[in-house]
């Protein structure tokens, strides 16, 4: 997999059929992909990288950290790199564009249809009911979440977990501040850890 | 100007919501429900279902749902821009630095910092999501009397399915509706 035969794979057609195609592809994966971040990087490697060969394998693996590092949904921040990364910053205009128009139509949509229905008394009862539902699906993803954590067996990771959960549900500290100093905490172990490392 | 404070709640929480997904859960929370008022905690509640039954991140989908509620089409666009461009500045940051340095391990190591804070925020914001399915009522103003049987079973059942069989969370969520509202319509309350 050399970075030439990308690069050929890509020269081959004209900027506007590359726009196009970035449009085109982030706009169905965002408009079809149901559950989150995940879904869409698995979905644009198979397109990007198995299907046109316009990116490597280590390269996507790359980009989804990079995606990962930065803040907002991952299926957007996806879809930033990969049309940075083909036509710098058009690219990745053209496929925010495509990753963030399927969502704010169809929720437009809903959000009138919301308003109509609410007090409909069936309506009611499916949203209240589907809670119960919603909240499964957060506490699975939750137990998968917090099993990574105790893996690590790191004692300050998972007092940090028990800290910041009683912070955020007993004392309402602003999920802003709870990041920040965890944020915090992360820059100053990864230091300490260079520190120790470049005494050895 | 309703406008410019809907941009920068979205901002906020465009900026501060690592992790993805359900991580922006708890942010958007605190800024539309606790911080501006603009959903009360059930139509907060409607909101993550809507957005959890839809495709497109949570964050995205909340964003044109709050803005279309409080100011129409240009509400939602105003929301949604303001929720993409922070991530849409650094992420171009980053992939600039990336393809100049290709290494990432200050980040990482702040990344590795926030996982179990948003391991915990989302646990949190799972548990008040949990509570105003099964009693109507937050952590501080709960009572025990209140708790509803249906939706007491969906979750362990729903939460069983996950776990056991890996079924997907539409399937759950849409399953949940119509079982729980036969339910409901059968027991005549």
């Amino acid at each position: 997999m050399s970075e030439n035969s990308n690069e050929s794979n890509l020269s081959s057609l004209t900027s506007a059929q590359v726009y196009w195609k970035l449009f085109t592809i982030t706009l169905t994966l965002s408009a079809c992909t149901f559950g989150g971040g995940f879904v869409i990087i698995s979905m644009m490697k198979q397109k990007f990288v198995q299907k046109l060969q316009w990116l490597g394998d280590d390269e996507m693996l790359d980009m989804t950290a990079i995606a990962q590092s930065s803040p907002g949904a991952l299926g957007v921040n996806i879809a930033i790199v990969v049309g940075y990364r083909l036509k710098r910053f058009w690219g990745a205009v053209v496929s925010t564009l495509g990753a963030v128009i399927p969502p704010l139509v169809i929720i437009s949509i809903i959000s009138v249809f919301y308003n109509q229905f609410k007090d409909n008394s069936v309506i009611a009862i499916a949203l209240q009911v589907m809670r119960a539902g919603v909240a499964a699906v957060i506490f699975d993803v939750v137990i998968d979440l917090a099993k990574n954590i105790i893996k690590t067996k790191s004692v300050l990771w998972i007092c940090l977990m028990i800290a910041a959960f009683v912070a955020t549900c007993f004392f309402k500290v602003s999920a802003i501040i709870i990041i920040l100093v965890c944020g915090l905490i992360g820059l100053a172990h990864v230091k300490a850890e260079d520190v120790k490392e470049g005494r050895r | 100007m309703i406008y410019l404070r809907l941009f920068f709640a979205f901002f906020q929480i465009g900026l501060f919501s690592f992790g993805g997904g359900y991580a922006a859960v708890p942010l958007i929370q605190s800024q539309i429900v606790e911080a501006n008022h603009w959903l009360e905690m059930s139509q907060f509640a409607d909101l993550i279902t809507i957005a959890e039954m839809t495709p497109g991140p949570i964050a995205v989908n909340s964003a044109t749902f709050v803005g279309q509620q409080i100011a129409g089409l240009p509400g939602a666009l105003v929301c949604t821009l303001g929720c993409i461009l922070p991530s849409f500045i650094i992420v171009l940051i980053l992939s600039f630095l990336y393809m100049k340095y290709r290494s990432l391990r200050t980040m990482q190591g702040v990344l590795t910092g926030l996982r179990p804070a948003i391991v915990a925020m989302i646990g949190s914001a799972g548990l008040s999501l949990l509570l105003l399915a099964l009693f109507n009522a937050s952590l501080f103003e709960l009572q025990l009397g209140d708790f509803r049987v249906v939706e007491g079973v969906l979750f362990c059942i729903c939460l069983f399915l996950l776990r056991k069989f890996k079924v997907g969370p539409i399937p759950i969520i849409f399953g949940s509706g119509v079982v729980g509202t036969i339910a409901y319509l059968i027991i005549g309350k």
